[in-house]
Formats: structure tokens, C-alpha cells, sequence
């Protein structure tokens, strides 16, 4: 009686315990490395300043179409920080709700792209040698083989060019790399003797894809998607450039950068911003990136 | 009778060539026995143990025979049926412990997967805290101290010895009849080596399970084991009582093999066998063993030898008993 009651106390603790230093050790990983840091704190900004755009931006309602010609061609000063375009519209309230739309493209692109491409990754991988390998492996190669602006121009073509319809281009042509990342671990993890004693020990296939193969590649699949998300923001802008994407008046970075490119460069602040803004985001994702490795390199 | 394996055939399967490596094997394990299977390493020792749980690696083919575990054939179950057997009723200590802990995941969450999933085949729903009562108890028996620091460590923060102790708690967790051992201490040192042997054989005659050591320490299997099987080649070269086999061996292998063994009251080297293990892709026809066999005949090259039985617990497969 005695007993049990001891062993409940300790466990309890135990429990209480764990939750706390699972989260601290993470912690104390990530914040080893400042510039992981900063790269965590510009995009907690940004993500703000995207979601509260309407309050934060001096002028919201320049985020559309808005024309007051007196104001057109105006360089940066207090009162407009980036500038007004050509027709009058403050660029630092553009590019704030630009942010908004970057994160959308991030947010929608992984969102689609990650779960298919890690669980017809490990299904590839665990089923080695198995015509479902060979299927999987295949198709994500056909994929691949797809040029994403062409997929993008062929996509507007035939349905109308806008963000949506671009993201799901990009989308198509990137879950293949997850498949190939998630795929190609999952073989060499296949036959160690872990994964044998986990079988062994009567664990079943969902098991054994999740709880044991998953959370081993789990750290070199999110720095990918970290690193990723900065490279959706560019395929974006690319698109966009070439016309394909967000048309105008969305204030979409990539847009903006195309639309006010042509006043080059005697107009220099107005491309500035926009262009600014796609490095800063890209740049923080990828400090974000190696953070995120260290959290997990250590396991 | 627990385990009956009959006329058993493991091909592995490459893009080239196959490789033959069970050839014909047999074994019988009672209820309470311990059996010993010697041999050389890459003698199949360690395939048939993966047989009977049914997990060899994809190129694995198991071509004939039949593996019965308590009345019911084990190649012809169903996934979910074996996932029963395996999670109650069949443990395995493997050869490396560093190996076959994930890396990822601390022991707790490993032994409590592994428990949860036996209670559950078992019908219960257990609580957390009944999944730490239940490996504070596991421990208990496998003499780890500190069982808090242990759950809460990942496998790397272990010593082997610990490591070693882990595997046979998470092996005893699921063997409710029968223990497979695939050579437990070859990674270990000599003084943890001794000590996990002793555990081992207090806890298999203490819950009274049923157990195949595999091992190429043949002091060991002597001390361990009722029975024995050498295996050579993926050919059962002998079956016989422990005591009978080790006093008075009848195959040319089982002689040459306990010759070999160097022991520390001998002076010098024993001769050990010349030559080496055939290649599986093109075995001999006949005794697997006729390339290496002294007393080699003709008959031995072409014919395989059935199985001769000398007496009651002796059996052989050799032409020189004919």
C-alpha cells in the first residue's frame, strides 16, 4: 500500500517534469544560435504586421485601386516612408499588405505540398520493392519533369491568371521533392534494427510509419519547409513578374516589383519596398531554417 | 509442443542471383525448454529466428515449409493475427542494443508503446500511470537502477550494459511464452556479458518461458540450455540433449566446432576447420558440409543426409550413421 502510494508521487512529478523539459531543451537549443533568433523575430513581425494590416498600415485604403494623382511620384519622407507610385498610393501600405499575401502562398503551398509529399514519400519507401514504390516514385518523377512557370502559363491559360490558380501550379510541381526527401530516408531507415524490433514487438504499419520513421526525418523535413517557404515567396514573385500571378491592384510583392519596375530607375522607391520586403521575408525564413536544424540536430 | 518448424526454406532474393540459405530446417521447442542453436556466424542463425516473427527484410522469400506455434501455422496468418502473437506472446533481445533502440525517442516512450500495445491486445486500456507501474516493475526484473533517469534517457545516454537491460525489459514485456534471443551479449564486455547472462537465465526459469538462445559462445549455451541444434550452413547438422551433445558429439562439424573452441585450460590454438562456409548462391548439393568434412565420401557430395535418429534425444544428419 505504502508502495504504491510512493510510486504515484513520483510518478506524477515525473509527468509534470517531462512536459516542462521536452519544451526547455527545444528552447535552449534554438536559442543557441542568435541569428536564428532574429530570423524567428522578423517573421513574428511580419506575420503580425500581415495579420493587422488594416491597423498598422498609414494608408489601408491604398492597398487596392485608390488614384489621387497630386500625391502620384512622391519620394520617401515622413509622411509616406517608401514613397507613393504612380498613382498615389503609399508603398509602405502596399507592401504591409503584401506580407499578408506572401504568407497566404506560404501557408496554402506547404499546407498542400507537405503532407502529400512526406506520406507518398514514407508509403514509397516503407513498400520498397512493391509496384506501389514504383508508382509513387514514377508519377513524382513526371512531376518533377514539369517546369513550374510553364505549368503556371499553361494553368492561366486555361483558367484565369490569379494567385490561387498559380499557387497550384507551384503546388503541383513541388510535393514531388518531398516524396523524393521523405522517400529516400525512409529506405535507408527501412531495415535497421529498430524498425525490426518495432515489427517484432507486433507494431503495426501506421506505427511504424509514424512513430518511428516520421519523427526521425522530422528535423530535416522542417528545415527543408522552412528554407522552402522562401523559395514559394519567390516562385510567387516570379510568376507574378511574368504576369501569371496576382494581377494588379493586388498588392502582392512580386506584382508590385513587375508593375513598378517600369519606372526604373529614376522612380528607385517605389520597386524598393516591394523588393525589400520579398528579400527580408526570404531571409528570415532561412535563419529560421538553421535554428530549427539545431533544434533538431542534437537528437 | 509450443514450436514445431518443418523442412524450412529461406531464399534471399537479389537481382543477380539467389542466395539458398535455409535449407531443410527443423526444431521443436516444448513448453519451459530452452533450446540453444551454435553454429558459425552467417551459419542462418539469425535468419531463422527473424522467420519465426516473420521479419526478414523484403528480399526474404520463405520458398517451403511450415512454422507451427501452438496449433496454428505462423507463415499463413493473417498481419493481424501474427501482430497478436507478437505482441504478447513472442519477445526477441537482438544482437545490438544500441541498434535496435530508436534513436529519437526516449526509453519511455519506447516501453510504453510497447506495453500499451500488449495491454491492448490483451483487451485493457491502460492509464499512464498503470504504464509506469508496469515498467518500474520490468526494471525491477532486469535489476536497472534508477528507473526514473532510465525513462527519461535516450538511448544514447545509456551504457551498453543498461542499453542491453532495456532491450531484454522491452523483449520480456512482449514474451509471454516464448523468448527469442539472437546472440544477447556479442556487443557487450565480459563482466556485463556475465551478468546479463545470469539475468537472462533467472528470468526465463523464474516466468517459466520458453526460450531460443542463439549464440556462438558455446560455454554459454552449455550452462543455458536443454537441448541444442547446430546449424551449418542452413543445415540442422545435429539435434541432441545439451550434455549429451557437448560429451559425446557425432557430427564431424559438432566435433571439429567444440574442438575449436579455445579454451583457457588448453595450451596453444585448437586447430579450428579449415576451409570456410560455401557460397550460398551455389551450394553443395549433397552435405553442405562435405567441402570442409574430413571424412568425406562419396555419397556425401551428391546426396543430402536425412535425418538419423541414434537415440531418444540424439538425432543426426550425417552419412556416417547410415
Amino acid at each position: 500500500m505504502k508502495e504504491t502510494s510512493t510510486n504515484e508521487v513520483r510518478f506524477l512529478e515525473l509527468e509534470k517534469k517531462v512536459k516542462r523539459e521536452n519544451w526547455r531543451r527545444m528552447w535552449f537549443r534554438f536559442r543557441k544560435s542568435k541569428l536564428s533568433i532574429v530570423g524567428l523575430s522578423i517573421i513574428l513581425i511580419l506575420l503580425l504586421m500581415a495579420i493587422f494590416a488594416e491597423y498598422i498600415a498609414p494608408y489601408p485604403s491604398h492597398a487596392g485601386l485608390y488614384i489621387a494623382f497630386k500625391n502620384a511620384y512622391k519620394p520617401p519622407s515622413l509622411e509616406h516612408f517608401l514613397g507613393t507610385d504612380m498613382y498615389g498610393r503609399d508603398v509602405f501600405s502596399r507592401v504591409i499588405f503584401g506580407f499578408r499575401y506572401a504568407f497566404m502562398m506560404i501557408g496554402l503551398v506547404l499546407l498542400l505540398v507537405v503532407p502529400t509529399g512526406v506520406v507518398l514519400g514514407l508509403i514509397a519507401g516503407y513498400y520498397r520493392g512493391t509496384f506501389i514504390e514504383t508508382l509513387i516514385v514514377r508519377l513524382s518523377d513526371i512531376f518533377i519533369s514539369l517546369p513550374p512557370l510553364v505549368l503556371a502559363l499553361s494553368i492561366a491559360s486555361i483558367l484565369e491568371p490569379n494567385i490561387f490558380n498559380a499557387m497550384m501550379a507551384v503546388s503541383l510541381m513541388w510535393w514531388p521533392w518531398y516524396v523524393k526527401l521523405t522517400y529516400s530516408m525512409t529506405v535507408s531507415l527501412r531495415n535497421e534494427p529498430f524498425i525490426l524490433a518495432a515489427e517484432s514487438q507486433g507494431a503495426s504499419t501506421l506505427h511504424i510509419l509514424f512513430r518511428e520513421l516520421l519523427p526521425i526525418q522530422l528535423g530535416t523535413i522542417l528545415t527543408k519547409v522552412t528554407l522552402d517557404a522562401g523559395w514559394v515567396i519567390l516562385i510567387g514573385a516570379a510568376i507574378s513578374f511574368v504576369g501569371l500571378g496576382a494581377q494588379p491592384p493586388t498588392p502582392d510583392l512580386g506584382t508590385m516589383v513587375s508593375e513598378y519596375s517600369k519606372y526604373l530607375p529614376e522612380y528607385w522607391w517605389m520597386s524598393l519596398g516591394p523588393a525589400a520586403g520579398i528579400v527580408l521575408i526570404i531571409l528570415a525564413f532561412n535563419l529560421l531554417g538553421d535554428g530549427i536544424r539545431d533544434v533538431f540536430a542534437g537528437e | 509442443m509450443l514450436l514445431k518448424i518443418d523442412n524450412l526454406y529461406v531464399n534471399y532474393r537479389s537481382y543477380w542471383y539467389t542466395l539458398k540459405v535455409l535449407n531443410g530446417v527443423w526444431l521443436k521447442v516444448e513448453r519451459g525448454e530452452r533450446v540453444g542453436i551454435i553454429g558459425e556466424s552467417g551459419s542462418g542463425k539469425t535468419t531463422l529466428l527473424k522467420t519465426i516473427l516473420r521479419i526478414l527484410p523484403q528480399n526474404g522469400i520463405i520458398s517451403k515449409g511450415e512454422i507451427i506455434y501452438e496449433g496454428r501455422n505462423i507463415l499463413k496468418l493473417s498481419d493481424g493475427e501474427l501482430a497478436k502473437i507478437r505482441r504478447r506472446e513472442i519477445g526477441m533481445i537482438f544482437q545490438d542494443p544500441m541498434a535496435a533502440l530508436n534513436p529519437v525517442f526516449k526509453i519511455r516512450d519506447q516501453l510504453y508503446d510497447i506495453l500499451k500495445y500488449r495491454m491492448m491486445a490483451e483487451g485493457r486500456n491502460p492509464s499512464s500511470k498503470e504504464l509506469y507501474e508496469e515498467s518500474l516493475k520490468l526494471f525491477n526484473d532486469v535489476r536497472l537502477p534508477d528507473p526514473d533517469r532510465v525513462l527519461e534517457s535516450y538511448p544514447f545516454q545509456l551504457s551498453g550494459g543498461m542499453r542491453q537491460r532495456v532491450m531484454i525489459a522491452m523483449a520480456l514485456a512482449s514474451a509471454g511464452k516464448l523468448l527469442l534471443a539472437d546472440e544477447p551479449t556479442t556487443n557487450l564486455d565480459v563482466t556485463i556479458q556475465d551478468q546479463i547472462l545470469k539475468l537472462i537465465h533467472r528470468l526465463v526459469i523464474e516466468k517459466n518461458l520458453s526460450t531460443i538462445l542463439v549464440s556462438h559462445a558455446l560455454g554459454m549455451v552449455y550452462h543455458m540450455t536443454d537441448k541444442v541444434y547446430v546449424l551449418y550452413a542452413g543445415d540442422i547438422m545435429e539435434e541432441a540433449g545439451t550434455k549429451e551433445l557437448f560429451n559425446k558429439p557425432k557430427h564431424p562439424y559438432t566435433q571439429l566446432l567444440i574442438a575449436s573452441t579455445p579454451r583457457l585450460s588448453s595450451i596453444g590454438v585448437g586447430e579450428g576447420i579449415k576451409g570456410k562456409l560455401p557460397d550460398y548462391r551455389n551450394p553443395p548439393a549433397g552435405c553442405r558440409f562435405s567441402p570442409r568434412c574430413p571424412y568425406v565420401m562419396d555419397k556425401c557430395i551428391n546426396t543430402k543426409p536425412g535425418r538419423i535418429q541414434l537415440n531418444n534425444e540424439h538425432v543426426v544428419s550425417c552419412h556416417l550413421y547410415d
